[in-house]
């Protein structure tokens, strides 16, 4: 794979900053702009999939019980999944470290 | 070599766009461009070139589909004049940093306002650092042999750039002069076929126009700048080998009487002929008076500017645009900045003139020598600028 963005030097990029490599979008963290975490309280948990089918950033993803997960290196903190969940079992909290 | 013909030079320029065989003309018909525009949608329409001609609803535009065009390989070509050049201005600058190889003729006018439609320099400096390779022609020919230049220089692997041509509005757009064609197996030998070092191509996918986050977007930025002074080196070569192909031979600085000169008039674009004419006058007064153009405003040529006013004393900065507020000229702040460190630095003069299609004529250049030497005389520190022949 490419090296980390803090190890390019200018004469490393390509010529007009093309990309050939497709897809190292997928590098990129967007979990560095979350301000609120997503927390799931699993006693509420119906597993429907609903905040995996309204998160904007397909950052949520099912677990090997059945349950919703959001992949912090991806979620933003956007809070969609906690508005749009059933029963409220999921609440967002102040990222705090 | 080629036949010589009296053609008004926006033909001429068109048919150089022509031998230059390009694929897309996208342009907005905008005075004193027009007749660039207008003849080569005429070329097309009649079968004499085979190009994609696409009048675009405005200059912004324009300069996109260049972008657009240029990016999938196409040989590309643009023109425009102030007000049209303003308004493609935020695509100017991505042109250069995706390091399409377009080019584009500047038919300079005097940006508005008052409503203007006649010939400076204010447009071409309100994108003085858009990263384009930019050059000034002084007459017709000129003209025609920096359209080949142009695409020559662009599509160099090792450049990847786009050029600017600036030419003066009406009094190069619409003279007739006598100029020199190229024959077609010059041009063929001259400038090879279009090899865009990216391509957007769906064999092989390459993304264009990426986000570029704080921690790249420095190294980008340096990476451009190298880009543009790197250039040079592909700029000489496309002047000498065009040297050998037609004979007539350019530089990044021209001169005229140097030998010996103490004072030199420094000036960019069709002014520098009617100064030749000046300085021959003064030459011929006995007085040491010598006279420098820059043909390559970007990359500036430093080297080849130090060298030649070596030893000069005084320099007459003639600028066509202002600096509201600021320095006066454009390009009398560049020649101090380029010279500062110079151990005998000249004195310069900086004379703003012919905006907006002014005359400035062989008389108007003698008197401002004999102004500047009037001033090297007197205790007083000399003005920044003078805007000359101003009523007050």
């Amino acid at each position: 794979m490419v090296k980390s963005e803090e190890d390019i030097k200018w004469e490393d990029l390509e010529v007009g900053c093309a990309v050939s490599n497709p897809g190292n979008a997928r590098q990129y963290k967007t979990g560095d702009w979350r301000s609120l975490r997503p927390i799931c309280d699993k006693t509420k948990c119906i597993k429907c999939g609903v905040c995996y089918i309204f998160c904007p950033d397909m950052a949520i993803h099912k677990t090997d019980e059945g349950y919703f997960e959001a992949d912090l290196y991806y979620c933003k903190g956007c809070g969609i999944c906690a508005q749009e969940c059933i029963t409220g079992c999921i609440t967002m909290v102040e990222e705090e470290e | 070599m080629g036949e010589r013909v009296g053609i008004e030079v926006s033909l001429a320029a068109a048919e150089a766009v022509k031998m230059a065989n390009v694929d897309v003309v996208a342009a907005y018909p905008i005075t004193p461009q027009t007749h660039i525009v207008e003849h080569l949608s005429e070329l097309v329409a009649e079968g004499e070139l085979d190009a994609e001609f696409i009048p675009v609803e405005s200059e912004h535009s324009a300069m996109s589909v260049c972008c657009g065009s240029s990016a999938v390989g196409a040989r590309t070509f643009t023109c425009t004049s102030a007000q049209g050049l303003a308004l493609m201005n935020e695509i100017v600058f991505i042109a250069a940093s995706l390091r399409l190889p377009i080019v584009m003729i500047l038919a300079n006018r005097s940006l508005s306002g008052p409503l203007s439609i006649w010939n400076d320099h204010s447009d071409v400096m309100s994108i003085r650092d858009c990263g384009w390779i930019q050059v000034f022609a002084e007459n017709g020919q000129e003209v025609f042999d920096h359209v080949l230049f142009a695409y020559r220089v662009a599509e160099d692997p090792a450049i990847s750039l786009p050029v600017i041509v600036n030419i003066d509005g009406f009094i190069l757009t619409h003279m007739i002069e006598p100029l020199e064609f190229w024959d077609e197996a010059t041009v063929k030998k001259y400038l090879p076929e279009f090899k865009p070092v990216n391509q957007l191509h769906p064999d092989h996918p390459v993304t264009i126009g990426a986000f570029g986050m704080p921690i790249i977007f420095t190294e980008a930025k340096k990476a451009q700048d190298e880009a543009l002074i790197k250039s040079k080196g592909g700029i000489l070569k496309a002047w000498k080998d065009m040297a050998d192909l037609v004979g007539r031979h350019y530089h990044p600085v021209e001169t005229n009487h140097l030998e010996g000169a103490e004072t030199v008039f420094l000036t960019m674009g069709s002014f520098g002929e009617t100064v030749s004419v000046a300085v021959n006058e003064l030459r011929s007064q006995g007085k040491a008076v010598g006279q420098v153009s820059l043909r390559l405003w970007r990359p500036f040529p430093f080297e080849e500017l130090r060298e030649a006013v070596k030893g000069v004393k005084k320099i007459i900065v003639i600028d066509r645009a202002i600096s509201y507020g600021g320095t006066g000229g454009p390009v009398a702040s560049e020649i101090r900045a380029a010279l500062y460190k110079e151990q005998n630095m000249p004195t310069i003069t900086n004379f703003l003139c012919g905006l907006a299609g002014r005359d400035v004529t062989t008389d108007d250049y003698i008197k401002m020598y004999e102004q500047t030497e009037k001033m090297a005389k007197s205790k007083v520190r000399g003005e920044d600028y003078i805007i000359y022949g101003v009523r007050e």
